[in-house]
């Protein structure tokens, strides 16, 4: 085939007039639907946890076993290859803050549960190489445990500790495998999903339903009127080191 | 292009040298293929210390890249006629130490198979990403470089005219990929070893000095074992070079050790309390750090007194190498991670398999220097001759 210069510019012409008109048809599309879509159905999913309801039942560790057996979780004896999603430390340890002070000293040894913070700002998205962690517009960081090259990167950018490495094949280490949700392979970082695979399903993330003293409140960040919201606005919550501008989506009451 | 036959001539030293470090490489690759198959598991590392030594060897090894600046930048740029015979060792050097580089964080990635997913999705901003564009481009330019000045001297030719800008881009392009691997830790929040803004210019002095160093053993070893004379006042030149970056990365640890110390914030304290005193009953590090500060102290006095810097100029380059080797290719980066965010000291040790695949790619390293040297020589004896 052979195109004359005319012939050319007449096809660019085109192109480029049919690629704006592309543009603008999405633009009027963007407009109709955010202004279809009220302003309170943006979702930011967060949690408030209740450390106080938590103290009360001393050796209670139902979310852990909850999550632990809803996400495949491997347990390995050996602390350096751990993988974890939800686990508990003392306060102090999670708050430094209430390191060698008096004034928290009746709490310091107050069990926390922790688990990934879901922030604002994720430290860890923005160094992973091949996007295989990122944000979702629900406010949830996702893993994808196919694109994960295992370069770790992302462990030593979260400032809480929160990301697991498969340092062996977590298989053998499953005691009961459940079908419904998959298991990894080694060489790939993994960690909370705040429960997307029961959100998608209308559920409650497994740790909320699993806890006898109901010690978690799940909710929308972004709706003022939500559960979670008036109990913030009501307690004296904290969230782990907000200071260093990650935005985390688990608040504490104390 | 590359007169690989050139290599193949050598004597039976030649010969026995190179099957030692091909056997070094064997045993490493061994190891590797048991690492791929049993997982990470069988290194030292942990879910608290998850970068060891593979990366703090990385680490190092850029800086030993990168350092090819200081002899291309007093030939190409100021036209220091004294670096001529030396200048295209560093440019070889350079190729083999991001080689090994490349290496070093291949080892250890978990999903070795997928690495191309860096490129598949390309991610601007994350670190890495532009350490892998930093790290190729000056492995492709250093590589242009050496070949085809090698090439124009075998032709006993003028090498092309575009030689000259490629140099001079190298030079910036040399601080770059140090400054990148640097940023690869300095821009983390949550690990305050590092999240200091000395932490560039630091790499770059430690790396101006261990590069020189190892170029200046190079050249003493092609003198004795090879009889080629890479030339006195190049050798003096880069004693010198050495010796002011050596100075300057000593001062500028002391710099961040007197903030550190001063300001007394636990959180940054407690890793130089690691380093340097052991915590919590972990003080595997202890030892390997003052050697590293005796051998920086002693290097420094020894290059900068007149009567001792000739005599001992190999020695004061072996101290300068093994400190910042230690400093740079262990501490710097398992120092980073004791204690945790959560203030856990791990012990990290690296184990025979680590060991062995780190002692696989040295080797690997020295084979590809011996090799691009032998073609050197062969090429240079040959127009001499």
């Amino acid at each position: 085939m052979k195109i004359t210069r005319k012939d050319f510019l007449r096809l660019s012409g085109l192109s480029i007039l049919a690629a704006g008109a592309k543009q603008a048809v999405r633009a009027v599309e963007q407009e109709r639907l955010t202004k279809s879509r009220p302003a309170a159905r943006a979702v930011r999913w967060g949690m408030a946890v209740d450390l106080k309801k938590c103290r009360e039942k001393d050796g209670c560790n139902a979310c852990v076993h909850a999550c632990n057996s809803a996400h495949n979780i491997p347990q390995f004896a050996d602390r350096a290859h751990e993988v974890k999603w939800i686990w508990t430390e003392p306060f102090a340890t999670v708050f430094p803050f209430a390191k060698g002070s008096y004034s928290t000293e009746s709490d310091s040894g107050v069990p926390v549960p922790l688990m990934c913070n879901h922030c604002a700002n994720p430290p860890c998205t923005r160094v992973c190489p091949t996007q295989a962690t990122w944000k979702r517009g629900d406010g949830i960081v996702m893993m994808d445990w196919h694109r994960c090259i295992g370069c770790r990167y992302c462990i030593a950018a979260c400032p809480y500790g929160s990301r697991s490495f498969n340092w062996q094949d977590p298989r053998p280490a499953i005691a009961n495998i459940n079908p419904e949700f998959p298991t990894r392979t080694k060489g790939v970082v993994e960690k909370c999903n705040f429960c997307e695979e029961r959100l998608a399903r209308g559920q409650k993330p497994a740790c909320v339903d699993a806890c006898p003293q109901g010690i978690f409140t799940f909710g929308n960040l972004a709706d003022p009127d939500s559960e979670l919201r008036q109990l913030l606005r009501a307690r004296f919550a904290v969230q782990r080191q907000p200071e260093l501008g990650t935005g985390p989506s688990i608040y504490y009451l104390v | 292009m590359f007169m690989i036959e050139k290599a193949f001539k050598g004597g039976r030293e030649y010969w026995i040298w190179l099957t030692c470090l091909l056997s070094i490489i064997v045993i490493g690759f061994c190891f590797y293929l048991r690492q791929l198959d049993a997982g990470l598991a069988i290194t030292g590392l942990s879910r608290d210390v998850s970068w060891g030594l593979y990366i703090a060897q990385f680490t190092f090894f850029v800086g030993v890249a990168a350092s090819a600046v200081m002899v291309v930048l007093p030939y190409y740029l100021h036209d220091a006629k004294e670096f001529g015979r030396v200048a295209i060792l560093g440019e070889f050097l350079a190729i083999s130490a991001v080689v090994v580089c490349m290496l070093f964080i291949f080892v250890d990635l978990g999903q070795p198979a997928r690495i191309l997913n860096i490129i598949l999705y390309p991610s601007p901003r994350s670190l890495m990403f532009w350490d892998m564009i930093s790290l190729s481009g000056y492995l492709l330019l250093n590589a242009i470089m050496a070949f085809v000045s090698l090439r124009a001297e075998y032709e006993e030719s003028r090498a092309p005219q575009w030689i000259k800008p490629l140099a001079l881009i190298s030079i910036p392009w040399a601080v770059s990929i140090h400054t990148v691997t640097a940023f690869l830790y300095s821009g983390l929040a949550g690990r305050s070893f590092w999240l200091t803004a000395i932490l560039a210019p630091r790499f770059l002095a430690s790396a101006f000095a261990a590069g020189p160093a190892l170029l200046i053993l190079l050249c003493l070893a092609l003198e004795k074992f090879a009889s080629y004379d890479a030339g006195k006042e190049a050798i003096k030149k880069l004693a010198v070079i050495m010796t002011y970056a050596m100075a300057m990365n000593v001062f500028f640890v002391l710099v961040e050790t007197f903030t550190v110390l001063y300001s007394g914030i636990p959180e940054h304290l407690e890793h130089f309390k690691y380093l340097y005193f052991g915590l919590d009953g972990s003080f595997n590090l202890v030892a390997w750090m003052w050697t590293s500060m005796l051998f920086a102290i002693a290097a420094v006095v020894l290059l900068l007194t007149p009567a001792w810097r000739g005599r001992f100029l190999p020695l004061a380059c072996v101290l300068v190498f093994l400190s910042l080797l230690l400093d740079k290719g262990l501490g710097l980066i398992v120092g980073g991670f004791v204690p945790s965010p959560l203030g856990s000291v791990t012990h990290y040790a690296p184990t025979l398999p680590e060991c062995c695949i780190v002692a696989g790619i040295w080797a690997l390293g020295a084979f590809l220097i011996t090799v691009f040297y032998k073609i050197v020589l062969v090429v240079r004896k040959g127009v001499a001759g």
